[in-house]
Protein backbone atom coordinates (compact mmCIF):
# COMPACT_ATOMS: atom_id res chain seq x y z
CA UNK A 1 0.00 0.00 0.00
CA UNK A 2 1.30 3.53 -1.02
CA UNK A 3 1.71 6.00 2.06
CA UNK A 4 2.27 9.51 2.23
CA UNK A 5 5.41 11.30 3.92
CA UNK A 6 3.08 12.60 6.47
CA UNK A 7 1.48 8.69 7.31
CA UNK A 8 5.30 7.15 6.96
CA UNK A 9 6.55 9.47 9.52
CA UNK A 10 3.59 8.66 11.80
CA UNK A 11 4.09 4.94 11.60
CA UNK A 12 7.40 4.98 12.64
CA UNK A 13 6.90 7.48 15.41
CA UNK A 14 4.55 4.91 16.83
CA UNK A 15 6.93 2.31 16.11
CA UNK A 16 9.52 4.24 18.48
CA UNK A 17 6.71 4.82 21.11
CA UNK A 18 5.68 0.79 20.87
CA UNK A 19 9.26 -0.38 21.43
CA UNK A 20 10.17 2.29 24.35
CA UNK A 21 6.19 1.42 26.29
CA UNK A 22 7.36 -2.69 25.99
CA UNK A 23 11.11 -2.43 26.38
CA UNK A 24 12.38 0.36 28.75
CA UNK A 25 10.60 -1.97 31.91
CA UNK A 26 11.49 -5.32 31.66
CA UNK A 27 15.51 -3.53 30.14
CA UNK A 28 15.12 -1.45 33.78
CA UNK A 29 14.59 -4.92 35.10
CA UNK A 30 17.46 -6.42 33.72
CA UNK A 31 19.73 -3.91 34.65
CA UNK A 32 18.59 -3.87 38.10
CA UNK A 33 19.07 -7.76 38.29
CA UNK A 34 22.73 -7.00 37.22
CA UNK A 35 23.44 -3.88 39.20
CA UNK A 36 25.22 -4.25 42.71
CA UNK A 37 22.76 -3.71 45.46
CA UNK A 38 24.11 -0.77 46.82
CA UNK A 39 23.88 1.03 43.16
CA UNK A 40 20.06 0.29 44.14
CA UNK A 41 19.64 2.54 46.62
CA UNK A 42 21.33 5.40 46.20
CA UNK A 43 19.51 9.27 45.25
CA UNK A 44 19.23 9.97 42.46
CA UNK A 45 19.02 6.80 41.07
CA UNK A 46 21.54 5.55 38.49
CA UNK A 47 19.81 4.06 35.73
CA UNK A 48 23.49 2.58 34.15
CA UNK A 49 24.77 0.70 36.80
CA UNK A 50 28.96 0.89 36.83
CA UNK A 51 29.52 -2.74 36.17
CA UNK A 52 27.93 -5.84 36.07
CA UNK A 53 27.27 -7.57 38.99
CA UNK A 54 26.13 -11.22 38.60
CA UNK A 55 25.83 -11.92 42.40
CA UNK A 56 22.14 -11.83 42.48
CA UNK A 57 21.73 -14.43 39.83
CA UNK A 58 24.77 -16.74 41.69
CA UNK A 59 23.15 -16.36 44.86
CA UNK A 60 19.62 -17.54 43.39
CA UNK A 61 21.27 -20.49 41.87
CA UNK A 62 23.57 -21.74 44.59
CA UNK A 63 21.68 -24.46 47.04
CA UNK A 64 23.44 -22.82 50.36
CA UNK A 65 21.02 -23.89 53.56
CA UNK A 66 18.48 -21.01 54.23
CA UNK A 67 19.97 -18.71 51.23
CA UNK A 68 17.55 -17.55 48.83
CA UNK A 69 18.80 -19.69 46.41
CA UNK A 70 17.44 -22.58 48.63
CA UNK A 71 13.78 -21.07 48.99
CA UNK A 72 14.18 -20.66 44.67
CA UNK A 73 15.00 -23.97 43.85
CA UNK A 74 13.01 -26.02 46.39
CA UNK A 75 9.75 -23.34 44.26
CA UNK A 76 11.53 -24.25 40.95
CA UNK A 77 11.42 -27.86 41.52
CA UNK A 78 8.04 -27.50 43.50
CA UNK A 79 6.12 -25.61 40.28
CA UNK A 80 7.73 -28.00 37.89
CA UNK A 81 6.10 -30.61 38.97
CA UNK A 82 3.12 -29.57 40.09
CA UNK A 83 2.79 -28.18 36.72
CA UNK A 84 3.96 -31.24 34.36
CA UNK A 85 2.05 -33.40 36.91
CA UNK A 86 -1.27 -31.70 36.84
CA UNK A 87 -0.75 -31.18 32.95
CA UNK A 88 0.04 -34.71 32.16
CA UNK A 89 -3.09 -35.78 34.62
CA UNK A 90 -5.60 -33.25 32.61
CA UNK A 91 -4.22 -34.63 29.23
CA UNK A 92 -5.39 -38.40 29.66
CA UNK A 93 -8.42 -36.99 31.02
CA UNK A 94 -9.25 -34.90 28.26
CA UNK A 95 -8.06 -36.94 25.35
CA UNK A 96 -10.98 -39.53 25.32
CA UNK A 97 -13.18 -36.39 26.43
CA UNK A 98 -12.35 -34.30 24.18
CA UNK A 99 -12.61 -36.92 20.93
CA UNK A 100 -16.16 -37.74 22.22
CA UNK A 101 -16.91 -34.24 22.47
CA UNK A 102 -15.62 -34.05 18.98
CA UNK A 103 -16.89 -36.58 17.42
CA UNK A 104 -20.75 -36.83 18.88
CA UNK A 105 -21.67 -33.97 16.66
CA UNK A 106 -23.03 -31.21 18.80
CA UNK A 107 -25.15 -34.14 21.17
CA UNK A 108 -23.45 -32.95 24.43
CA UNK A 109 -22.64 -29.28 23.65
CA UNK A 110 -24.54 -28.76 26.80
CA UNK A 111 -22.01 -30.25 28.87
CA UNK A 112 -18.86 -29.11 26.85
CA UNK A 113 -20.61 -25.10 27.62
CA UNK A 114 -20.72 -26.20 31.30
CA UNK A 115 -17.16 -27.11 30.98
CA UNK A 116 -16.09 -23.88 29.70
CA UNK A 117 -17.95 -21.86 32.08
CA UNK A 118 -16.02 -23.75 34.81
CA UNK A 119 -13.09 -23.04 33.55
CA UNK A 120 -13.85 -19.49 33.83
CA UNK A 121 -15.06 -19.39 37.20
CA UNK A 122 -12.95 -17.82 39.38
CA UNK A 123 -11.33 -19.45 41.98
CA UNK A 124 -12.94 -18.37 45.10
CA UNK A 125 -16.05 -20.52 44.04
CA UNK A 126 -13.86 -23.27 44.87
CA UNK A 127 -11.60 -22.45 47.67
CA UNK A 128 -12.84 -22.87 50.88
CA UNK A 129 -14.17 -26.48 50.20
CA UNK A 130 -10.94 -27.54 48.41
CA UNK A 131 -9.16 -26.18 51.58
CA UNK A 132 -11.19 -28.15 53.65
CA UNK A 133 -10.65 -30.92 51.56
CA UNK A 134 -7.39 -30.87 50.99
CA UNK A 135 -6.89 -30.30 55.10
CA UNK A 136 -8.98 -33.49 55.87
CA UNK A 137 -7.05 -35.55 53.71
CA UNK A 138 -4.00 -34.00 55.09
CA UNK A 139 -2.54 -32.90 51.91
CA UNK A 140 -2.20 -29.01 52.89
CA UNK A 141 1.28 -27.90 52.35
CA UNK A 142 2.05 -30.54 49.52
CA UNK A 143 2.99 -30.85 46.23
CA UNK A 144 0.11 -33.91 46.16
CA UNK A 145 -2.63 -31.72 47.19
CA UNK A 146 -1.81 -28.90 44.62
CA UNK A 147 -1.69 -31.08 41.86
CA UNK A 148 -5.13 -31.99 42.22
CA UNK A 149 -6.42 -28.93 43.02
CA UNK A 150 -4.63 -27.68 39.65
CA UNK A 151 -6.55 -30.16 38.21
CA UNK A 152 -9.89 -28.71 38.49
CA UNK A 153 -8.39 -25.69 36.65
CA UNK A 154 -6.84 -27.54 33.85
CA UNK A 155 -8.78 -30.17 32.71
CA UNK A 156 -11.76 -27.81 31.55
CA UNK A 157 -9.22 -25.71 29.88
CA UNK A 158 -7.28 -28.89 28.16
CA UNK A 159 -10.92 -30.54 27.20
CA UNK A 160 -11.40 -27.00 25.23
CA UNK A 161 -8.60 -27.42 23.75
CA UNK A 162 -8.05 -31.05 22.84
CA UNK A 163 -11.58 -30.63 21.41
CA UNK A 164 -10.63 -28.27 18.93
CA UNK A 165 -7.66 -30.53 18.06
CA UNK A 166 -9.74 -33.41 17.00
CA UNK A 167 -12.02 -31.18 15.42
CA UNK A 168 -9.29 -30.78 12.96
CA UNK A 169 -8.86 -34.53 12.18
CA UNK A 170 -10.96 -35.49 9.01
CA UNK A 171 -13.35 -38.40 9.84
CA UNK A 172 -12.73 -39.89 6.78
CA UNK A 173 -9.29 -41.35 8.13
CA UNK A 174 -11.11 -42.92 11.27
CA UNK A 175 -14.04 -44.36 8.59
CA UNK A 176 -11.27 -45.93 7.19
CA UNK A 177 -9.70 -47.61 9.94
CA UNK A 178 -13.12 -48.30 11.88
CA UNK A 179 -13.67 -50.37 8.27
CA UNK A 180 -10.29 -52.48 9.36
CA UNK A 181 -12.21 -53.42 13.03
CA UNK A 182 -10.40 -51.44 15.36
CA UNK A 183 -12.01 -50.71 18.75
CA UNK A 184 -12.37 -46.82 19.64
CA UNK A 185 -9.54 -47.01 22.27
CA UNK A 186 -7.11 -48.28 19.43
CA UNK A 187 -8.66 -45.77 17.13
CA UNK A 188 -8.25 -42.62 19.37
CA UNK A 189 -4.74 -43.82 19.97
CA UNK A 190 -2.99 -44.90 16.80
CA UNK A 191 -5.14 -42.90 14.15
CA UNK A 192 -6.75 -39.69 16.08
CA UNK A 193 -4.09 -38.40 18.34
CA UNK A 194 -0.95 -38.70 15.97
CA UNK A 195 -3.23 -36.76 13.55
CA UNK A 196 -3.66 -34.29 16.24
CA UNK A 197 -0.44 -34.23 18.23
CA UNK A 198 0.30 -30.91 17.51
CA UNK A 199 -3.09 -29.20 18.73
CA UNK A 200 -2.69 -31.65 21.76
CA UNK A 201 1.02 -30.52 22.30
CA UNK A 202 -0.49 -26.47 22.45
CA UNK A 203 -3.04 -27.60 24.79
CA UNK A 204 -0.35 -28.86 26.98
CA UNK A 205 2.05 -25.63 26.98
CA UNK A 206 -1.07 -24.00 27.68
CA UNK A 207 -1.66 -25.86 30.12
CA UNK A 208 2.16 -25.65 31.81
CA UNK A 209 2.08 -21.80 31.19
CA UNK A 210 -1.10 -21.69 33.62
CA UNK A 211 0.10 -23.39 36.16
CA UNK A 212 3.45 -21.81 36.02
CA UNK A 213 1.33 -17.93 36.75
CA UNK A 214 -1.06 -19.79 39.44
CA UNK A 215 -1.17 -17.76 42.40
CA UNK A 216 -3.86 -17.96 44.70
CA UNK A 217 -4.38 -21.60 45.56
CA UNK A 218 -0.54 -21.86 45.78
CA UNK A 219 -0.98 -18.91 48.26
CA UNK A 220 -3.33 -20.42 50.24
CA UNK A 221 -2.62 -23.98 50.47
CA UNK A 222 1.13 -23.87 50.75
CA UNK A 223 3.49 -22.79 53.54
CA UNK A 224 7.11 -23.80 53.71
CA UNK A 225 9.27 -24.34 50.53
CA UNK A 226 7.89 -28.32 50.69
CA UNK A 227 5.00 -27.57 48.13
CA UNK A 228 5.91 -23.45 48.00
CA UNK A 229 5.73 -22.62 44.18
CA UNK A 230 7.63 -20.05 41.95
CA UNK A 231 4.88 -17.15 42.23
CA UNK A 232 5.20 -17.91 46.28
CA UNK A 233 8.01 -17.50 46.62
CA UNK A 234 9.26 -14.54 44.59
CA UNK A 235 6.31 -12.74 46.32
CA UNK A 236 8.21 -13.90 49.71
CA UNK A 237 11.03 -12.18 48.74
CA UNK A 238 8.79 -8.60 47.48
CA UNK A 239 7.54 -8.72 50.88
CA UNK A 240 10.24 -9.04 53.32
CA UNK A 241 11.58 -6.95 55.39
CA UNK A 242 14.69 -6.50 54.29
CA UNK A 243 14.04 -5.92 50.33
CA UNK A 244 16.84 -5.88 47.97
CA UNK A 245 15.63 -5.07 44.37
CA UNK A 246 18.45 -6.79 42.43
CA UNK A 247 17.66 -9.96 43.81
CA UNK A 248 13.70 -9.61 43.38
CA UNK A 249 14.87 -8.69 39.75
CA UNK A 250 16.75 -12.06 39.31
CA UNK A 251 14.38 -13.84 40.48
CA UNK A 252 11.62 -12.55 38.64
CA UNK A 253 13.68 -12.88 35.76
CA UNK A 254 14.32 -16.41 35.70
CA UNK A 255 10.85 -17.15 36.65
CA UNK A 256 9.57 -15.22 33.47
CA UNK A 257 12.24 -17.01 31.24
CA UNK A 258 10.29 -20.73 30.73
CA UNK A 259 6.91 -19.00 30.01
CA UNK A 260 8.39 -16.55 27.80
CA UNK A 261 10.18 -19.03 25.44
CA UNK A 262 7.05 -21.40 25.59
CA UNK A 263 4.68 -17.74 24.84
CA UNK A 264 7.14 -17.07 21.54
CA UNK A 265 6.83 -20.91 20.18
CA UNK A 266 3.12 -20.83 20.56
CA UNK A 267 2.39 -17.26 19.30
CA UNK A 268 0.43 -18.71 16.14
CA UNK A 269 -1.83 -20.53 18.39
CA UNK A 270 -1.96 -17.96 20.89
CA UNK A 271 -4.42 -16.03 18.59
CA UNK A 272 -6.54 -18.82 17.20
CA UNK A 273 -6.62 -20.98 20.50
CA UNK A 274 -8.51 -18.03 22.17
CA UNK A 275 -10.90 -16.33 20.02
CA UNK A 276 -13.49 -17.99 17.88
CA UNK A 277 -10.77 -19.93 15.95
CA UNK A 278 -10.68 -22.66 19.08
CA UNK A 279 -14.46 -23.68 18.79
CA UNK A 280 -14.52 -23.95 14.75
CA UNK A 281 -11.03 -25.80 14.62
CA UNK B 1 -8.82 -57.52 10.21
CA UNK B 2 -6.69 -57.46 7.29
CA UNK B 3 -9.00 -59.05 4.61
CA UNK B 4 -10.95 -55.69 3.75
CA UNK B 5 -12.43 -57.18 0.99
CA UNK B 6 -13.96 -60.06 3.02
CA UNK B 7 -15.86 -57.26 5.34
CA UNK B 8 -16.13 -54.93 3.69
CA UNK B 9 -20.27 -54.90 2.66
CA UNK B 10 -20.89 -55.44 6.60
CA UNK B 11 -19.06 -52.57 8.42
CA UNK B 12 -20.16 -50.14 5.43
CA UNK B 13 -23.93 -50.48 6.06
CA UNK B 14 -23.69 -50.51 9.74
CA UNK B 15 -22.64 -47.12 9.12
CA UNK B 16 -24.87 -45.65 6.74
CA UNK B 17 -27.04 -46.06 10.12
CA UNK B 18 -24.56 -44.54 12.28
CA UNK B 19 -22.01 -42.06 11.04
CA UNK B 20 -18.44 -44.54 11.55
CA UNK B 21 -16.39 -43.06 13.67
CA UNK B 22 -19.23 -41.78 16.04
CA UNK B 23 -19.92 -44.64 19.02
CA UNK B 24 -23.28 -45.18 20.17
CA UNK B 25 -24.08 -43.51 23.66
CA UNK B 26 -22.49 -45.98 25.64
CA UNK B 27 -19.19 -45.60 24.25
CA UNK B 28 -19.38 -41.76 24.97
CA UNK B 29 -20.06 -42.55 28.30
CA UNK B 30 -17.17 -44.36 28.74
CA UNK B 31 -15.07 -42.46 27.27
CA UNK B 32 -16.23 -39.19 28.77
CA UNK B 33 -16.79 -40.70 32.45
CA UNK B 34 -13.00 -39.84 33.58
CA UNK B 35 -13.58 -36.24 32.72
CA UNK B 36 -17.00 -36.49 34.56
CA UNK B 37 -15.66 -37.94 37.73
CA UNK B 38 -12.76 -35.21 37.52
CA UNK B 39 -15.17 -32.49 37.05
CA UNK B 40 -17.34 -33.90 39.68
CA UNK B 41 -14.78 -34.80 42.32
CA UNK B 42 -13.21 -31.66 42.39
CA UNK B 43 -15.19 -28.93 40.46
CA UNK B 44 -18.73 -29.80 41.06
CA UNK B 45 -18.98 -31.24 44.59
CA UNK B 46 -17.05 -28.71 46.06
CA UNK B 47 -18.98 -26.06 44.03
CA UNK B 48 -22.50 -26.79 46.11
CA UNK B 49 -20.17 -27.12 49.11
CA UNK B 50 -19.83 -23.20 48.74
CA UNK B 51 -23.74 -22.98 48.20
CA UNK B 52 -24.10 -24.66 51.34
CA UNK B 53 -21.58 -22.98 53.17
CA UNK B 54 -22.80 -19.78 51.82
CA UNK B 55 -25.60 -20.25 54.92
CA UNK B 56 -24.10 -21.26 57.41
CA UNK B 57 -21.87 -19.58 59.96
CA UNK B 58 -19.03 -22.15 59.52
CA UNK B 59 -15.48 -21.34 61.11
CA UNK B 60 -11.99 -22.09 59.24
CA UNK B 61 -10.71 -24.93 61.34
CA UNK B 62 -13.77 -26.71 62.45
CA UNK B 63 -15.11 -26.74 59.09
CA UNK B 64 -18.58 -28.42 58.57
CA UNK B 65 -18.91 -29.90 61.73
CA UNK B 66 -19.76 -27.16 64.29
CA UNK B 67 -21.65 -24.68 61.95
CA UNK B 68 -25.22 -23.76 62.11
CA UNK B 69 -27.79 -22.67 59.15
CA UNK B 70 -28.01 -19.28 59.11
CA UNK B 71 -30.21 -18.80 56.10
CA UNK B 72 -29.56 -15.43 54.00
CA UNK B 73 -27.91 -13.86 56.93
CA UNK B 74 -24.49 -14.00 55.15
CA UNK B 75 -26.12 -12.15 51.85
CA UNK B 76 -27.79 -9.78 54.23
CA UNK B 77 -24.22 -8.76 55.75
CA UNK B 78 -22.55 -8.82 53.05
CA UNK B 79 -25.10 -6.70 50.68
CA UNK B 80 -25.68 -4.20 53.08
CA UNK B 81 -21.74 -3.76 54.22
CA UNK B 82 -20.35 -0.48 52.85
CA UNK B 83 -17.34 -1.81 52.66
CA UNK B 84 -18.25 -4.65 50.58
CA UNK B 85 -20.20 -2.73 48.25
CA UNK B 86 -17.22 0.32 47.82
CA UNK B 87 -15.16 -3.00 47.21
CA UNK B 88 -17.65 -4.46 44.23
CA UNK B 89 -17.72 -0.56 42.77
CA UNK B 90 -14.01 -0.77 43.01
CA UNK B 91 -13.64 -3.91 40.81
CA UNK B 92 -16.25 -2.63 38.65
CA UNK B 93 -13.92 0.11 38.40
CA UNK B 94 -10.95 -1.51 37.72
CA UNK B 95 -12.38 -3.88 35.31
CA UNK B 96 -14.03 -0.91 33.07
CA UNK B 97 -10.97 1.22 33.08
CA UNK B 98 -8.51 -1.42 32.44
CA UNK B 99 -10.44 -3.11 29.98
CA UNK B 100 -11.38 -0.26 27.94
CA UNK B 101 -7.90 0.70 27.79
CA UNK B 102 -6.96 -2.44 26.60
CA UNK B 103 -9.27 -1.85 24.10
CA UNK B 104 -8.36 1.09 22.70
CA UNK B 105 -4.15 0.31 22.90
CA UNK B 106 -4.96 -3.01 21.55
CA UNK B 107 -6.64 -1.43 18.45
CA UNK B 108 -4.15 0.97 18.24
CA UNK B 109 -1.41 -1.33 18.19
CA UNK B 110 -3.25 -3.94 16.00
CA UNK B 111 -3.98 -1.68 13.65
CA UNK B 112 -0.06 -0.23 13.49
CA UNK B 113 1.85 -3.63 13.57
CA UNK B 114 -0.14 -4.63 9.69
CA UNK B 115 1.15 -1.34 8.99
CA UNK B 116 3.95 -1.86 6.53
CA UNK B 117 7.43 -0.43 8.01
CA UNK B 118 11.35 -2.49 8.96
CA UNK B 119 11.34 -4.47 11.95
CA UNK B 120 7.32 -5.35 11.55
CA UNK B 121 8.35 -8.72 12.53
CA UNK B 122 10.22 -8.37 15.68
CA UNK B 123 7.61 -5.97 16.81
CA UNK B 124 5.02 -8.75 16.30
CA UNK B 125 7.47 -11.19 18.05
CA UNK B 126 8.46 -8.42 20.57
CA UNK B 127 3.99 -7.91 21.62
CA UNK B 128 4.18 -11.33 22.95
CA UNK B 129 6.72 -10.29 26.14
CA UNK B 130 4.54 -8.76 28.24
CA UNK B 131 1.60 -10.83 28.17
CA UNK B 132 4.38 -14.07 28.61
CA UNK B 133 5.17 -12.35 31.74
CA UNK B 134 3.88 -14.18 34.77
CA UNK B 135 1.31 -11.98 36.30
CA UNK B 136 3.30 -11.98 39.91
CA UNK B 137 6.79 -10.99 38.12
CA UNK B 138 4.92 -8.08 36.23
CA UNK B 139 3.76 -6.54 39.44
CA UNK B 140 6.77 -7.14 40.85
CA UNK B 141 8.38 -5.18 38.15
CA UNK B 142 5.96 -2.60 38.81
CA UNK B 143 6.25 -2.36 42.23
CA UNK B 144 10.18 -1.60 41.49
CA UNK B 145 8.90 1.09 38.77
CA UNK B 146 6.25 2.41 41.54
CA UNK B 147 9.26 2.48 44.59
CA UNK B 148 8.89 6.00 46.24
CA UNK B 149 12.40 5.89 47.20
CA UNK B 150 14.65 3.88 44.38
CA UNK B 151 11.48 3.66 41.73
CA UNK B 152 12.54 4.24 38.07
CA UNK B 153 9.48 6.21 37.78
CA UNK B 154 9.79 8.98 40.09
CA UNK B 155 13.91 8.88 38.63
CA UNK B 156 13.01 9.21 35.50
CA UNK B 157 10.22 12.07 35.98
CA UNK B 158 12.78 14.31 38.30
CA UNK B 159 15.83 13.96 36.87
CA UNK B 160 14.44 16.04 33.65
CA UNK B 161 12.34 18.14 35.81
CA UNK B 162 8.97 16.97 34.60
CA UNK B 163 8.01 16.83 38.40
CA UNK B 164 9.31 18.56 41.86
CA UNK B 165 9.44 15.56 44.37
CA UNK B 166 9.23 11.97 44.74
CA UNK B 167 5.27 10.54 44.76
CA UNK B 168 4.77 7.13 46.67
CA UNK B 169 2.45 6.24 43.60
CA UNK B 170 1.13 2.86 45.58
CA UNK B 171 1.27 4.48 48.64
CA UNK B 172 -1.05 7.30 48.42
CA UNK B 173 -5.20 7.01 48.25
CA UNK B 174 -5.46 8.95 44.68
CA UNK B 175 -3.44 6.99 42.63
CA UNK B 176 -2.76 3.42 44.05
CA UNK B 177 -5.20 2.10 42.12
CA UNK B 178 -4.62 3.68 39.00
CA UNK B 179 -0.97 2.62 39.18
CA UNK B 180 -2.06 -0.75 39.57
CA UNK B 181 -4.38 -0.38 36.15
CA UNK B 182 -1.95 0.65 34.40
CA UNK B 183 0.48 -2.46 35.28
CA UNK B 184 -2.21 -4.58 34.48
CA UNK B 185 -3.08 -2.60 30.85
CA UNK B 186 0.54 -3.22 30.27
CA UNK B 187 0.48 -6.68 30.34
CA UNK B 188 -2.95 -7.38 29.24
CA UNK B 189 -3.44 -4.95 26.17
CA UNK B 190 -1.16 -7.23 23.91
CA UNK B 191 -3.43 -10.36 23.71
CA UNK B 192 -6.01 -7.82 22.26
CA UNK B 193 -3.57 -6.49 19.73
CA UNK B 194 -2.72 -10.07 18.74
CA UNK B 195 -6.28 -10.95 18.28
CA UNK B 196 -6.98 -7.73 16.59
CA UNK B 197 -3.84 -8.12 14.39
CA UNK B 198 -5.04 -11.70 13.14
CA UNK B 199 -8.33 -10.17 12.38
CA UNK B 200 -6.99 -7.45 10.57
CA UNK B 201 -4.80 -10.31 8.48
CA UNK B 202 -7.98 -12.02 7.41
CA UNK B 203 -9.95 -8.98 6.28
CA UNK B 204 -10.70 -9.19 3.17
CA UNK B 205 -7.99 -6.77 0.48
CA UNK B 206 -10.22 -6.12 -2.52
CA UNK B 207 -12.86 -4.12 0.15
CA UNK B 208 -9.47 -1.56 0.51
CA UNK B 209 -8.79 -1.16 -2.81
CA UNK B 210 -12.50 -0.49 -3.80
CA UNK B 211 -12.87 1.98 -1.24
CA UNK B 212 -10.05 3.61 -2.22
CA UNK B 213 -11.17 3.82 -5.97
CA UNK B 214 -14.53 5.21 -4.04
CA UNK B 215 -12.20 7.87 -3.05
CA UNK B 216 -12.78 7.19 0.47
CA UNK B 217 -10.59 8.67 3.45
CA UNK B 218 -9.05 7.14 6.04
CA UNK B 219 -12.05 7.51 8.82
CA UNK B 220 -14.49 5.82 5.94
CA UNK B 221 -12.15 3.24 5.22
CA UNK B 222 -12.10 1.87 9.11
CA UNK B 223 -15.69 1.98 9.86
CA UNK B 224 -16.69 0.28 6.27
CA UNK B 225 -13.91 -2.17 5.66
CA UNK B 226 -11.61 -2.83 9.31
CA UNK B 227 -13.79 -2.47 12.01
CA UNK B 228 -16.62 -5.02 10.48
CA UNK B 229 -13.39 -7.20 10.25
CA UNK B 230 -12.36 -6.78 13.84
CA UNK B 231 -15.33 -6.59 15.42
CA UNK B 232 -16.26 -9.90 16.55
CA UNK B 233 -12.95 -11.26 17.71
CA UNK B 234 -12.38 -8.33 19.76
CA UNK B 235 -15.63 -8.59 21.99
CA UNK B 236 -14.68 -12.24 22.56
CA UNK B 237 -11.52 -11.10 23.69
CA UNK B 238 -12.48 -7.80 25.59
CA UNK B 239 -15.50 -10.35 27.23
CA UNK B 240 -12.77 -12.66 28.23
CA UNK B 241 -10.33 -10.06 29.90
CA UNK B 242 -13.91 -8.29 31.57
CA UNK B 243 -14.10 -12.12 32.85
CA UNK B 244 -10.18 -12.22 34.19
CA UNK B 245 -10.57 -8.70 35.64
CA UNK B 246 -13.44 -9.41 37.89
CA UNK B 247 -11.39 -12.04 39.84
CA UNK B 248 -8.47 -9.52 40.12
CA UNK B 249 -6.05 -10.59 43.03
CA UNK B 250 -2.37 -11.70 42.68
CA UNK B 251 -1.49 -8.18 40.79
CA UNK B 252 -2.99 -6.50 43.98
CA UNK B 253 -1.98 -8.70 46.53
CA UNK B 254 1.82 -8.35 45.38
CA UNK B 255 1.78 -4.90 44.83
CA UNK B 256 -0.20 -3.34 47.45
CA UNK B 257 -2.09 -6.16 49.50
CA UNK B 258 -5.06 -4.18 49.33
CA UNK B 259 -4.06 -0.69 50.86
CA UNK B 260 -3.43 1.92 51.36
CA UNK B 261 -6.57 2.40 53.67
CA UNK B 262 -8.76 -0.36 51.14
CA UNK B 263 -8.08 2.08 48.35
CA UNK B 264 -7.32 -1.33 46.47
CA UNK B 265 -9.12 -4.00 47.92
CA UNK B 266 -11.55 -5.85 45.18
CA UNK B 267 -14.09 -8.33 46.05
CA UNK B 268 -11.45 -11.30 45.61
CA UNK B 269 -9.80 -9.73 48.26
CA UNK B 270 -13.05 -10.08 50.46
CA UNK B 271 -13.61 -13.38 50.70
CA UNK B 272 -9.46 -13.86 51.13
CA UNK B 273 -9.75 -11.57 53.88
CA UNK B 274 -13.00 -12.80 55.52
CA UNK B 275 -12.15 -16.60 54.99
CA UNK B 276 -8.35 -16.42 55.67
CA UNK B 277 -8.42 -13.53 57.96
CA UNK B 278 -11.12 -13.79 59.87
CA UNK B 279 -11.78 -17.45 59.53
CA UNK B 280 -15.41 -16.89 58.71
CA UNK B 281 -15.65 -19.34 56.26
CA UNK B 282 -19.24 -19.38 55.80
CA UNK B 283 -19.72 -15.65 55.53
CA UNK B 284 -16.33 -15.74 52.98
CA UNK B 285 -18.51 -18.00 50.91
CA UNK B 286 -21.18 -15.72 50.43
CA UNK B 287 -19.12 -13.20 48.97
CA UNK B 288 -17.32 -15.71 46.76
CA UNK B 289 -20.25 -16.55 45.25
CA UNK B 290 -21.67 -13.04 44.81
CA UNK B 291 -18.30 -12.80 42.99
CA UNK B 292 -19.23 -15.55 40.98
CA UNK B 293 -22.42 -14.54 39.71
CA UNK B 294 -21.17 -11.33 38.84
CA UNK B 295 -18.26 -12.88 36.63
CA UNK B 296 -20.95 -15.94 35.27
CA UNK B 297 -22.97 -12.72 33.51
CA UNK B 298 -19.85 -12.55 31.29
CA UNK B 299 -19.02 -16.18 31.18
CA UNK B 300 -22.91 -16.42 29.45
CA UNK B 301 -21.89 -13.45 27.11
CA UNK B 302 -18.60 -15.38 25.94
CA UNK B 303 -20.78 -18.67 25.64
CA UNK B 304 -22.91 -16.89 23.87
CA UNK B 305 -20.99 -15.37 21.33
CA UNK B 306 -18.66 -18.57 20.74
CA UNK B 307 -21.78 -20.27 20.05
CA UNK B 308 -22.64 -17.70 17.31
CA UNK B 309 -19.47 -17.56 15.78
CA UNK B 310 -19.65 -21.28 15.49
CA UNK B 311 -23.12 -21.21 13.72
CA UNK B 312 -21.60 -19.12 11.13
CA UNK B 313 -18.13 -21.31 10.22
Amino acid sequence: MKRGLFATIAVYAGVVLFLTVTLVPILWMVLISVSASSELTVKPLHFIPSHIDWSHYASLLSFEVNGPGHAFILALRNTLATALTATAISLCVAIPAGWAFSRSNGRFDGLLYIVLATYMMPAVALLLPLYLLLASLGLLNSITGLILVYCSVLTPFVTWFVKSAFDGVPEEIEHAALIDGVSYFQLIRHISLPLAKSGIATAALFAILLAWDEFFYALLFTATSDAKTLSVTIADFAGGRATDFGLIAAAGLLTALPPVLIAVVLQRALVSGLTAGGVKG
Amino acid sequence: MSDRGRDVTKPASIFKQKSPSRPGLPSFWLLLAPLLIVMIAIVAYPFMQTIILSFTDAKLLSGFSKSHWIGFENYGFALTDPDFLAALKRTLYFTATSVGFEAVLGIGVGLLLNQEFYGRTFCRALLVLPWALPTIVNALMWRLIYHPDFGGLNAALTQPGLMENYRSWLGEESSAMNAIIVADVWKNYPIVALIVLAALQNAPKELYEAAKLEGANAWACFKVVTWPAIVAPLGVALVLRSIEALKVFDIIFVMTRGGPASSTKTISFFVYQESFGFNRVGSGASYALITVLVAMVFVGFYVRMLKQSGAQS
